[in-house]
């Protein structure tokens, strides 16, 4: 396939799963906001904002004013990373390559952003948890219009590996801005305040039921780091992003009859992730993990443009 | 006024009584909900057209009316001969003039008005494009004015657009009134993107030994026809490539891929001459491949539609179709042309000078409806200032008489009306000539309006040709 057209699948899917990870992000910083014990004022809006990209936004302010902040990560046009932006950007990047796009995942992201577009501030603000639900739903009903309709082809492995860089990347970044709360001196016995800046992370990702059925309720900084970080079974975890990175470089690797950098990258990291243990990582240092690990996920997505001439 | 439906003596014309009995049963209310319907289709997938500079939303939506424009069998048979007739004619022009130009040395048509046209271009002299043929998709626009009169407004031997919209209204149409066609009498549009494939497989280039790889080319997601660009490559299976996706290497063409360079045969290019190659042409191009042209040249590669194909559709060389059509293919011209007047000519220009207020004025060069002037139309003042810009340089202008173009009922916010429409056929030339049934009518929306351009307010509608004649 056109090298252009694997990359536009790429950051097409990436942007998709950027906008969904912001609306997760958002539904728990307004969830944040509405606990009582907010010692640390407005920290949350801080968190989300250097998560999804938009520290900068922020830096300035001593005041956060809580409108404001939705206003520009839900709908503002001159934020490149507005969910409205990320759509726009995965609705060009698919515009681009409209061969490459099932009827199915056009439409479910062309009606997306049509929609998106129109919608104006005061009803937004009217309803924030029905609208973040709603966009979640309109990025679950593209991915699942991939999953049902496209062919299993070279186009579909681009597509996922965008979906899984972006994730491990959100993961980590979300995981970067916290790692002051998972570490062991924050952990005071019975705090209700650590208790809920340890679930918000879960809360996050959306997987606070999930993490139920695995740890049976059983809250620490390290299960918690545990599941986003290392546990297979976890679907926003960094280890099962990187399990499907290698799957689907691996396809396109036999496919093609040839192997690059980036096979050699994503293999060595499953096989480090493999071998790690939580304790080690807190012993060796989390931040550092963190930092190292966003790192190798950026070089891994600039050799896989290097290997496939995008 | 020649009304498509209702001209008949005894109330309505054959072809349309399947229509007439649909409007009927339908009522008008209904009918304008599902106009909006439509509507909202057309946006939900995206069939699009680009405007910019005029503010608000950039992608428009082309308006659709509901109500098709119908051909008997019998008038379909007589135009595609027509059509057919003068694709050929004016491929064989184009040989001729990249070649000895013996239509020039016949005396038939002036030499300054073909080798000093725009359009022609020098460095396409002497080159043999496969199978003689420089325009592959023939575009010709047809206008009526009674039951058996039809002429020619113009031709497009470039890259005419809006073949997307025959298919896109088609499939909108099967899939809001399915009865419609349940009767199984409309001819099928939708083998022409496996029509137009064949087209240009069949003139590879000799460097090509395999199965060739054909491309359409964009100038990208901006152009203002992008939606077709992408609907015709995924209709033929084929990739859509803009220029960086290719690069030329030892006289051959090459996309780039992820497995590698991968060789490209035929390129069907939605992109004008002048922005083909730099190398070659505008150097300020960034939209084509450097050396592209050089690797045409010496048959490494196909372009669709060759370069310097713009100068069979000129405003000035159309008045001569009739006398190729004589001259190269020795047959008497099926379909006529509108009667011109070329103001390069002095007794014409002082006929059109005199009858500006029921004349239509056009540039030579001018395309999308602007720049005309609509004697009848028009005020006195307006007259008067195309008069000075006819005479500053009259060679610049052609003039016709106003047609009265036939009109089809069309869904209006006040019921529906007789609107005027014209036709463009899509006539696809390769080793055989082949003719998709029916083709874009454009209608002109405002009432009593001529002009059918997107650009100005026009619209479109499904064109259905019979399957036989009751």
């Amino acid at each position: 396939m056109l090298s252009r057209t694997a990359e536009n699948l790429f950051w097409m899917a990436r942007y998709i799963e950027r906008a969904d990870a912001t609306a997760r992000m958002i539904s728990m910083g307004a969830r944040m906001a509405m606990m009582p014990a907010r010692a640390g004022g407005d920290d949350e809006w801080r968190s989300v904002a250097s998560a999804t990209g938009c520290g900068d936004l922020l830096a300035s302010e001593d005041e956060i004013d809580e409108g404001a902040i939705l206003r520009s990560l839900i709908l503002d046009r001159e934020n490149p990373s507005s969910i409205l932006s990320a759509i726009g950007r995965a609705r060009a990047n698919g515009r681009a390559v409209r061969t490459a796009l099932t009827t199915q995942m056009w439409e479910a992201l062309n009606d997306t952003w049509l929609k998106i577009r129109d919608l104006d501030e005061a009803s937004v603000e009217r309803d924030v948890p029905g609208h973040l639900d709603w966009i979640r739903e309109r990025c679950a009903l593209f991915q699942g219009a991939a999953e049902a309709t496209h062919l299993r082809n070279d186009g579909y492995d681009f597509y996922r590996l965008g979906i899984f860089v972006e994730r491990a990347d959100l993961t980590l970044r979300l995981l970067d801005v916290k790692y002051y709360v998972l570490l062991p001196e924050t952990e005071v016995v019975g705090g209700g305040r650590d208790h809920l800046q340890w679930t918000s992370l879960l809360h996050a990702t959306s997987s606070q039921r999930a993490y139920h059925h695995v740890y049976h309720g059983d809250y620490s900084p390290w299960r918690i780091a545990d599941f986003l970080i290392l546990n297979r079974l976890s679907p926003r975890s960094v280890a099962f992003c990187y399990d499907r990175i290698a799957e689907h470089l691996d396809r396109l690797g036999r496919g093609y009859g040839e192997r690059h950098e980036c096979h050699k990258t994503a293999s060595g990291y499953v096989a480090t992730l493999e071998n790690q243990d939580m304790g080690e990582i807190f012993y060796t240092g989390l931040h550092e993990f963190l930092n190292d690990s966003i790192a190798r996920n950026n070089r891994l997505a600039g050799e896989i443009a290097d290997a496939y001439l995008f | 006024m020649f009304d498509e439906m209702l001209a008949s003596a005894d109330g309505v014309r054959a072809p349309y009584a399947e229509i007439d009995r649909w409007i009927q049963k339908s009522g008008l209310d209904k009918l304008q909900l599902r106009r909006a319907e439509a509507e909202m289709l057309f946006r939900k997938i995206g069939i699009t057209f680009a405007v910019y500079g005029e503010g608000g939303d950039p992608e428009r939506l082309i308006p659709f009316d509901l109500i098709p424009r119908v051909f008997s069998g019998r008038e379909w048979r007589q135009l595609s001969r027509g059509i057919e007739q003068r694709a050929r004619a004016l491929n064989a022009f184009l040989w001729d003039v990249y070649h000895r130009g013996e239509i020039v040395k016949a005396g038939i048509i002036p030499a300054d008005l073909v080798y000093r046209n725009e359009a022609f271009l020098p460095e396409m002299i002497g080159i043999d494009p496969p199978g003689k043929i420089y325009s592959h998709i023939v575009g010709i626009d047809i206008v009526r004015t009674g039951e058996d009169d039809f002429m020619v407004l113009e031709d497009n031997c470039r890259t005419p657009s809006g073949v997307s919209y025959v298919l896109e209204n088609r499939e909108i149409m099967m899939r809001m009134f399915p009865r419609l066609f349940s009767g199984r009498r409309v001819q099928p549009v939708d083998q022409y993107p496996a029509q137009l494939r064949s087209t240009l497989e069949e003139v590879a280039p000799p460097a090509c030994k395999d199965d060739p790889t054909v491309v359409v080319m964009t100038p990208g997601a901006l152009n203002s026809a992008y939606y077709e660009h992408s609907f015709l490559a995924d209709q033929m299976g084929v990739e859509l490539v803009e220029a960086q996706d290719m690069f030329v290497e030892d006289g051959l063409v090459w996309m780039r891929t992820t497995q590698g360079p991968r060789r490209v045969d035929v390129i069907y290019r939605r992109i004008d001459d002048d922005f083909i190659d730099p190398l070659a042409f505008r150097p300020d191009s960034v939209l084509g491949v450097p050396g592209i042209f050089d690797a045409y040249r010496s048959g490494g590669v196909t372009i669709c539609s060759a370069p310097g194909a713009g100068v069979a559709d000129d405003k000035a060389i159309y008045i001569y179709v009739p006398e190729m059509i004589r001259f190269y293919l020795g047959e008497k011209p099926i379909l006529k042309n509108v009667q011109t007047y070329k103001c390069a000519d002095p007794s014409d220009c002082k006929y059109v000078l005199e009858h500006l207020d029921e004349l239509v004025v056009k540039e030579v060069h001018g395309s999308g409806g602007y720049g005309m002037l609509i004697g009848p139309r028009s005020t006195k003042a307006e007259q008067e200032a195309y008069a000075k810009r006819v005479i500053a340089d009259p060679a610049d202008f052609i003039a016709q008489p106003t047609l009265d173009l036939s009109a089809c009922p069309t869904l209006t916010d006040d019921g529906i009306a007789p609107r005027h429409v014209d036709l463009r056929p899509f006539c696809l030339v390769g080793q055989k000539v082949r003719l998709t049934p029916g083709g874009l009518t454009r209608v002109a929306l405002r009432e009593g309006s001529l002009v059918v351009n997107s650009s100005q307010g026009g619209g479109v509608k499904d064109t259905w040709v019979l399957a036989d004649d009751e």
